[in-house]
């Protein structure tokens, strides 16, 4: 095989679709590796749908009000509804010490420009009628945020991906690189070898895995959340709803409405359950079905229809690898989304390519900074 | 209309039930205490329970058994499955208009623990199968829970009025399936290492080896089993036409709940799609149930189903049209008329074949599919999982009943309650139940006497049954070889008229011809089972032979029913001896409900066709993904929500695979979509077992 490409992505996901669209648009060869049979399969279509820029570091923020950009955008620019609907976040209270936590979060966001502010608990409950106003305190609300359809968006993209001449091999392994140089100059698969001026690594779960085939470890270890989702209902709900407290066997969880009337929810695991295991367990649904419940009473006729359960790709810190390895200097990282793969995803695309091609902009080198692969991992995200 | 519900029926007994009162949207409706608001509705003429929030289509009931969310209405404010709910005194039942709307609850709720419960054995499923099991468990008195969705035991045995084939010591035959149900409940409540909950839905097993339960729709508990069988049963298959979503469009299995089980009578006249066994016995019972049957299309040069099912309707006016499929069901906001088309040696449709006949509603039984998710699950899981009954291979309810059998005995030994090994008699016996029926050879009356009185049999294939051979007190029935499948045959003239043959033989294939009285104009005794359409002595019969041919036309000579006869009615006439013997029944059906309306001609390809019923996708939006070149099934529900839907592609998984095939990719190449909980949707209030 003597065709080289300017760039192979391993995965198709979150990430590895819209970077393949966006170099294929600006006319760049590229190549997406897939073990999968279909674009989206790993952990994208386990996403449930929210976007939102109201993080606590410039990083994520910058590049998720790109994303929501991008996203409520993308009928009018590709024509395919991706089902983008401008909802807005909250993050109700309920104890003096969340109001606190996130009054003084709301300050930094609001100091880095989002459109945030804190609702009493009545103007609150116009937004989400079903609340449980019991020792409600009152709620954030990012009236920006909203959320869309992971699955439509990454087969929309993925379509446009292959019209801009993006190749797609699934059903594909990546077993290995051939390095001469410190580079890499092919990718091997199970079933053939391709080689390429530029990899990106963004393999999501399995992304150590994948780098330690080039010798470089990096620190990205999955754990598991379980979502569900309802049958479709009357719009009620305003905005998502994300309930910060802690309860036994659960941190935080939250759900919304889509714009085709399903309820989505989904809950972090306490302690976190480590490793790749996606198979449903007995306890989540009277776990969840109790939360949600206390917190929206009318909820408790809201019919189950099926349930998940997918993984955080996790970094010690909370934040994304991404960048240039100086071990091997044509192979890139963008990994440990979180579990925020979906939502960073448009956004982090366009700054790959920035990255790759080195044309950055004025606010791009302090981003990339705390996505940094060589940082020392010590700090630590608000709300992950 | 006041004719909703079966008033009278010659095999089922219509209990006396109250009525109570309820509202249809703005109407007062009466229904009875206890039946499903689905089966009220029907019984009240309504058909239509909504509309489609995609493209407003009408919707209705389709499969009967909650496992779709077609019959969706609001039952005092809350969305429910009406074909799962019953309906109470003055209950407010509205129609449901795109999507339902949550209602307000205000209270606050109490929250309490889902109980969990161990067992040693764990029985998805209280039919013939899990029954079967549950009782060589049940002797060994190992703790055994079945869980069942339905209200009785039995499984699909509850529907079946028509007497069963197979041997008698082994599969009860000649026991009528409602009466089989009973035996086999009757013997399990003996046992006390055997719990029962109906009205109760497994939902998935979890990866910790514990398996959640909804109970009576109201209560989630946990049940930790050590092994679990799988019976659950099968799912009808599906068929993409134009017009395969309207109402009145719907499986031979749910109909038979709603006539045999709910005792509504949800149509007038009626078309059958597919002639195998549950096809022609579906046309039967809608006979039973005074319900005009207009024809059967079956797309194989011959019906699959046994021949004397075959027989049994043909003799009584219904006509069989093989080589043929339907092409489209007609009608606006529901079923008016079918329009169905020869198949040439490809199995396409022959341009100009078209023929239309007015009917409201039509039956598909063109197959059924194991309910195979428990088993996956359990696998995935890592519990010693078993199957057996349909769930495992798709077969006759006696050969449920046998593999139910040995799976106990086999479950058994794997918990170390049982040494002995499963006797190889019985995997025989198994594999004996489970023969496809043999070539057709038409009787040969030569072979019976014409003096004093002998049966005949009209029996025109081997297959695996011989109660007529049990039954006989003077032993002049028997099969050659000693085996169950074989003709019977005569081997002495002692017979004495007991017509216990008659009566026994399922196929209803054995006449009794007499004659002592009168050597050239004897009696024959029929066997007859449809007297809702009711002969009298002196009433005009025409006699057909086996396939329902026209013989002669005569008067009833008598009528005869007793206890002995197990509710089969003996009609007598008297013909010439020249055609005695081929007497095998009579016409019941008037031609004109038979013949067809004025022909139409179609579109060609049916793109319009919906393949996905829950979230309306139709088959052309399928097949351009598929000519575009996926080959995921994921990815053509991320796409379209094609199997997205409350049955969670249960429905169209096999439609889409139809449409692969057609495109001519082969199966190896597709991906098919991934199994995730839940069987069937429960409320947030179930899972966390709240109280107001």
């Amino acid at each position: 095989m003597n065709k080289s490409y300017d760039l192979i992505v391993i995965g198709a996901g979150s990430i590895g679709v819209p970077v393949a669209t966006e170099f294929a648009k600006k006319g760049q060869s590229v190549l997406v590796i897939d073990s999968l049979s279909s674009p989206g399969q790993g952990q994208d279509k386990k996403a449930i749908g929210g976007i939102r820029a109201t993080h606590s570091d410039k990083g994520k923020i910058v590049v998720c009000q790109r994303s929501i950009e991008i996203c409520s955008q993308w009928e009018g620019m590709y024509g395919d509804d991706i089902q983008w609907r401008s909802n807005g976040y909250s993050f109700p209270a309920y104890t003096k010490k969340d109001e606190k936590i996130l009054r003084d979060l709301m300050n930094i966001q609001q100091g880095f420009g989002l459109n945030i502010k804190w609702l009493s608990p009545e103007e609150y409950r116009e937004l989400n009628p079903g609340i449980n106003m019991e020792g409600l305190r009152g709620s954030t609300y990012s009236p920006e945020d909203g959320s869309a359809s992971p699955l439509l968006f990454t087969q929309s993209c993925y379509f446009n991906a292959v019209e801009y001449g993006a190749e797609f091999k699934f059903n594909e392994a990546v077993v290995g690189f051939h390095i001469e140089n410190s580079k890499i100059t092919s990718v091997r698969t199970n079933k053939g070898t391709y080689h390429s001026s530029h990899v990106l690594n963004a393999s999501g779960s399995f992304a150590r895995e994948v780098s330690q085939m080039a010798g470089i470890d990096i620190p990205v270890d999955p754990d598991s959340h379980e979502a569900g989702i309802s049958e479709p209902v009357e719009p009620f709900m305003g905005p998502m709803v994300v309930d910060i407290r802690k309860r036994p066997g659960s941190k935080n969880f939250y759900f919304y409405q889509s714009s085709q009337g399903q309820v989505v929810f989904c809950m972090t695991p306490d302690p976190p359950i480590p490793g790749r295991d996606n198979r449903a367990t007995s306890k989540f649904l009277p776990m969840i079905a109790r939360r949600m419940i206390t917190i929206m009473p009318m909820l408790a006729n809201l019919r189950v229809r099926r349930t998940w359960r997918g993984l955080y790709p996790m970094t010690p810190d909370g934040f994304p690898i991404v960048g240039r390895m100086r071990e091997l200097e044509n192979f890139y990282q963008a990994v440990g989304m979180c579990g925020q793969g979906f939502m960073l995803g448009p956004g982090m695309a366009e700054l790959i390519y920035r990255l790759m091609t080195e044309t950055y902009n004025s606010e791009d080198p302090e981003i990339l900074k705390s996505f940094d692969p060589y940082r020392d991992f010590k700090g630590q995200e608000i709300f992950k | 209309m006041s004719d909703g519900w079966i008033t009278e029926h010659p095999i089922l007994s219509i209990p006396k039930r109250r009525k109570i009162g309820f509202y249809w949207n703005d109407t007062r409706l009466r229904a009875h205490d206890g039946e499903v608001i689905s089966s009220a509705l029907f019984a009240n003429g309504i058909h239509v329970f909504g509309h489609h929030v995609k493209d407003s289509s009408a919707q209705g009931i389709f499969c009967a058994n909650g496992q779709c969310a077609q019959c969706v209405v609001i039952a005092n404010g809350i969305p429910v499955k009406a074909c799962m709910t019953r309906v109470e005194e003055n209950m407010i039942v509205e129609s449901v208009q795109g999507l339902p709307e949550l209602p307000k609850v205000v209270d606050k709720f109490q929250f309490s623990k889902s109980k969990e419960i161990a067992a040693d054995v764990l029985i998805i499923g209280g039919g013939p199968a899990g029954l079967s099991a549950a009782l060589q468990l049940g002797e060994r008195g190992i703790n055994t829970l079945i869980v069942d969705d339905k209200d009785r035991l039995g499984g699909k045995l509850v529907l079946q009025t028509h007497k069963f084939f197979g041997s008698i010591e082994d599969c009860y035959a000649g026991t009528r399936g409602i009466e089989i149900a009973e035996i086999l409940g009757d013997r399990i409540r003996s046992h006390r290492s055997v719990k029962v909950w109906l009205n109760s839905t497994a939902l998935y097993v979890f990866s910790d080896k514990k398996v959640g339960v909804v109970t009576s729709g109201r209560n989630y508990r946990i049940v930790h089993p050590r092994v679990i069988l799988n019976a659950a049963g099968a799912r009808e298959r599906s068929l993409v036409f134009p017009g395969n979503t309207l109402p009145g469009v719907y499986g031979a299995g749910a109909f038979q709940t709603l006539v045999n089980r709910d005792l509504v009578k949800p149509a007038r006249r009626l078309f059958v799609v597919g002639g195998g066994n549950v096809g022609l016995i579906v046309a039967y019972h809608a006979l039973q149930a005074g319900i005009e049957v207009v024809g059967l299309v079956e797309a194989l040069p011959q019906c699959s189903g046994y021949k004397v099912h075959a027989d049994k309707i043909k003799r009584l006016g219904v006509p069989l049209y093989t080589r043929h499929t339907i092409l489209s069901a007609n009608g606006n906001e529901r079923v008016e008329s079918i329009t169905v088309g020869t198949l040439d040696d490809d199995f396409k449709p022959v341009a100009g074949t078209e023929k239309t006949y007015g009917c409201d509603t039509v039956l598909i039984a063109v197959g059924l599919d194991p309910v195979n998710e428990f088993y996956k699950e359990a696998e995935q899981a890592g519990v010693k999982v078993f199957a057996a009954g349909d769930a495992r291979e798709i077969a006759e309810a006696s050969t449920a009943m046998f593999s139910g059998k040995i799976a106990g005995m086999e479950i058994a030994r794997e918990l170390g309650r049982e040494d002995g090994s499963i006797p190889r008699t019985w995997y025989q016996e198994a594999s004996i139940l489970n023969t496809p029926p043999g070539v057709e050879q038409a009787p040969d009356y030569d072979s019976f006497p014409e003096v004093d009185i002998t049966p005949v049999f009209h029996c025109t294939q081997e297959i695996p049954c011989n109660p007529c051979v049990s039954v006989c007190p003077q032993g002049v029935i028997s099969i050659p070889g000693d085996t169950l499948l074989g003709k019977p045959q005569i081997v002495n003239e002692d017979c004495i008229g007991c017509n216990k043959c008659v009566f026994i033989c399922p196929g209803l294939a054995i006449s009794l011809v007499d004659y002592r009285k009168d050597q050239d104009n004897p009696v024959v005794s029929l066997a007859y089972e449809v007297y809702n359409y009711e002969y009298k002595k002196g009433d005009l019969v025409l006699l057909t032979d086996y396939e329902g041919n026209p013989l002669h036309e005569t008067v009833v000579l008598d009528t005869v029913i007793s206890k002995a006869s197990k509710k089969t009615q003996i009609i007598k006439v008297r013909v010439p001896k020249g055609i005695a013997k081929r007497v095998a029944g009579f016409k019941i059906q008037r031609d004109e409900v038979t013949v067809p309306k004025n022909e139409i001609t179609l579109d060609k390809i049916p793109d319009d066709a919906i393949v996905c019923r829950c979230e309306r996708v139709a088959a052309g939006e399928i097949r351009t993904l598929i000519r575009k070149g996926i080959r995921d099934l994921n990815q053509i529900k991320a796409i379209t929500r094609a199997g997205m839907g409350a049955c969670g592609s249960k429905t169209c998984e096999n439609l889409i695979l139809q449409l692969f095939k057609e495109q001519g990719v082969p199966p190896e190449e597709v991906t098919l979509s991934t199994i995730r909980p839940l069987f069937a949707e429960a409320p947030l209030g179930v899972f966390s077992n709240s109280s107001q």
